[in-house]
């Protein structure tokens, strides 16, 4: 019988001959992620040890990668402390893959795992975040989990009891207008399958649409499987995943790369002909509350930001800063932009576009997670509004109950700032 | 038998359960004080103790959905809820399991604040209504981790084995 991309990937993993969705597995894990939340992961490895007379050692501090972005940097003793204690462990444990806070080598995880060429076509990779489901750009199966589950991952190397999800289709087919990207397209798609209608399951994306997409665009779609439910979202490798690792990535030798077998077997199939898509919109409170953006045209925005680890890379501020270029934010609007890694951040400072957001009226944050879970700076006021290219909109999320975000493309967001309103980017002149 | 203390609707996610601004308090004996800090009233009454053990918290579907923080499940496991709803997400069910939270998947719950609930392996019975609602089975494949009462203690022992073998 067929297997899927995931299982395929975990017939490697556990060196079983066939694996299909319903089995119960422990596949070996090849990257095990964390950010300021491994404080509560040494927290609970070291309970693992307790009264065992055992050393705690992680199974391998090659393949355990730290990054510090929620809270960078730190807004407060608390935070600090944590770090502090992170770090302490990182050295004692020598963990090789950990991102301190500092100009040249900083960002979010979601970034810095690609940008850094920590994650290769048919990994296992976990994470202590949901949006880990980001790395199946990459062709890797890349799934968000807990703290404790991350405790036992450190101390053990491998999942225990994974139980083989089930695997949709998606296909995309047709181009892209002008100013629609591939934030329409996971919004969209999330929209369709509401916020809970892939959970436990897997999304495998194919078709014309995904093969010419670069890898950023990837990563933005991978990134929002998870508001559907998704346990992962996974596109098959191919020679851009090739392009991405050695340009872009530094990586000299990629694995060779594999696709699901055409026989496999997918719980259901969804084609998307993205020609007729407009700018999408999700609106409050939840992810799947989506709308063209006509039916939103014209809503008030006291806050834009732009930035995360769904829509904060090169290409996004790229767009953002053609459309801002000459242009001022509007009176009672704030602008916030933070770029997903500090390279993003050197790059758009060399490029110019950092210059036009401030010029424009956008205040340049640093990179990090922040302003998208209302955790550092940029919280919301009560009764606010505020357009994001973040992933997330439910209540309370930008720190205050009652306020309202809405989610959309860094090019409508830059669009409405200019105006104000909720503005279509394709109505703009430039 | 016990009490729905709380009943909310679907899609309830972890920035409702644990909002992300107090992310940086992290141990499970101090999450609890945080649990529903958006919902003023019901935060309060938490952190009043008002509640006895096993207290039960009724929600529609997808419950937990989100983010994966933990203290979205260790904040619920502190005062000893148990949590009703008619499904759960990946996530959050993970966490709930490997922290011994107790989570009862009834995909066609009917209740009110205030009913009381009596909750079997197969069953639960609204004992106000006298309706009965079946119970869908937690995942095979974690039960091992249940029944070891969580992912701790569950990890050790395969710890100490994975020592004596090396």
């Amino acid at each position: 019988m067929g297997m899927t991309m995931v299982e395929k990937i975990l017939v490697r993993a556990t060196g079983q001959a066939e694996v299909k969705a319903g089995d119960v597995l422990e596949p070996k894990v090849d990257l095990a992620m964390s950010h300021e939340n491994g404080a509560l992961v040494i927290n609970q490895f070291n309970d693992i040890y307790k009264g065992t007379g055992l050393e705690a050692r992680v199974w391998d501090p090659s393949r355990i990668a730290i990054i510090f972005d929620h809270r960078v940097p730190a807004e407060s003793s608390k935070t600090a402390t944590n770090q502090k204690k992170i770090r302490d462990f990182v050295a004692k444990q020598g963990i090789s893959k950990f991102h301190d806070i500092r100009g040249d080598g900083g960002g979010i995880c979601h970034q810095i795992l690609p940008e850094y060429g920590y994650v290769r076509p048919g990994h296992v990779v976990v994470g202590t975040d949901s949006h880990t489901t980001s790395h199946g750009a990459l062709g890797a199966f890349s799934f968000g989990i807990g703290a404790t589950e991350m405790a036992a991952v450190w101390a053990l190397g491998k999942m225990l009891n994974v139980e083989v999800p089930k695997t949709i289709k998606v296909i995309c087919e047709g181009k892209f207008k002008r100013h629609v990207a591939p934030k329409d397209l996971i919004l969209h798609l999330v929209g369709k399958l509401t916020a809970e209608g892939a959970n436990f399951k897997v999304i495998e994306f194919h078709g014309p649409v995904i093969e010419s997409m670069p890898t950023s665009g990837r990563l933005v779609i991978c990134n929002m499987t998870v508001e559907a439910g998704a346990t992962s979202g996974i596109v098959p490798p191919d020679a851009e995943t090739v392009r991405y690792l050695k340009e872009e990535a530094g990586v000299e030798e990629v694995p060779e790369l594999f696709g699901p077998d055409p026989d496999a077997v997918y719980e259901q199939e969804i084609t998307i002909n993205v020609s007729k898509l407009q700018p999408q919109i999700a609106c409050p409170h939840t992810v799947d509350n989506v709308k063209p953006i006509k039916q939103v045209l014209g809503v008030k925005i006291n806050q834009v930001v732009i930035g995360s680890c769904t829509n904060g890379r090169l290409d996004d501020l790229a767009i953002a800063a053609k459309i801002l270029k000459g242009k001022k934010v509007a009176k009672g609007t704030r602008m916030l932009i933070f770029p997903a890694s500090t390279r993003i951040y050197r790059q758009a400072l060399k490029k110019g576009y950092l210059a036009t957001f401030m010029e424009a009226g956008a205040v340049v944050m640093n990179s990090g997670c922040g302003p998208c879970l209302g955790i550092h700076q940029g919280a919301l006021a009560d009764g606010d509004v505020a357009l994001a290219t973040t992933n997330r909109n439910f209540k309370g999320r930008m720190g205050n109950p009652n306020a309202e975000v809405y989610l959309c493309s860094p090019a409508v967001a830059a669009a409405s700032a200019v105006t104000g309103v909720i503005t279509d980017p394709r109505k703009k002149g430039e | 038998m016990a009490k729905v203390v709380y009943k909310v609707g679907d899609d309830v996610s972890t920035d409702i359960i644990y909002p992300g601004r107090f992310m940086a308090t992290v141990l499970p004996s101090e999450t609890p004080q945080y649990a529903f800090a958006d919902s003023p009233e019901f935060n309060a009454r938490i952190k009043s103790g008002e509640f006895p053990p096993q207290s039960i918290i009724v929600a529609g579907k997808n419950f937990g959905c989100g983010s994966s923080r933990e203290q979205a499940a260790s904040c619920l496991k502190g005062p000893d809820f148990v949590v009703v709803a008619r499904n759960f997400s990946r996530i959050f069910m993970q966490n709930a399991i490997n922290l011994g939270l107790k989570m009862v998947i009834c995909p066609t719950i009917e209740t009110n604040e205030g009913d009381e609930l009596e909750i079997t392996a197969d069953q639960v019975v609204n004992k106000n209504s006298g309706k009965i609602f079946p119970v869908i089975p937690m995942p095979k494949a974690r039960q091992a981790i249940i029944d070891a009462g969580g992912l701790i203690p569950f990890a050790r022992q395969l710890v100490v084995e994975a020592q004596g073998k090396g």
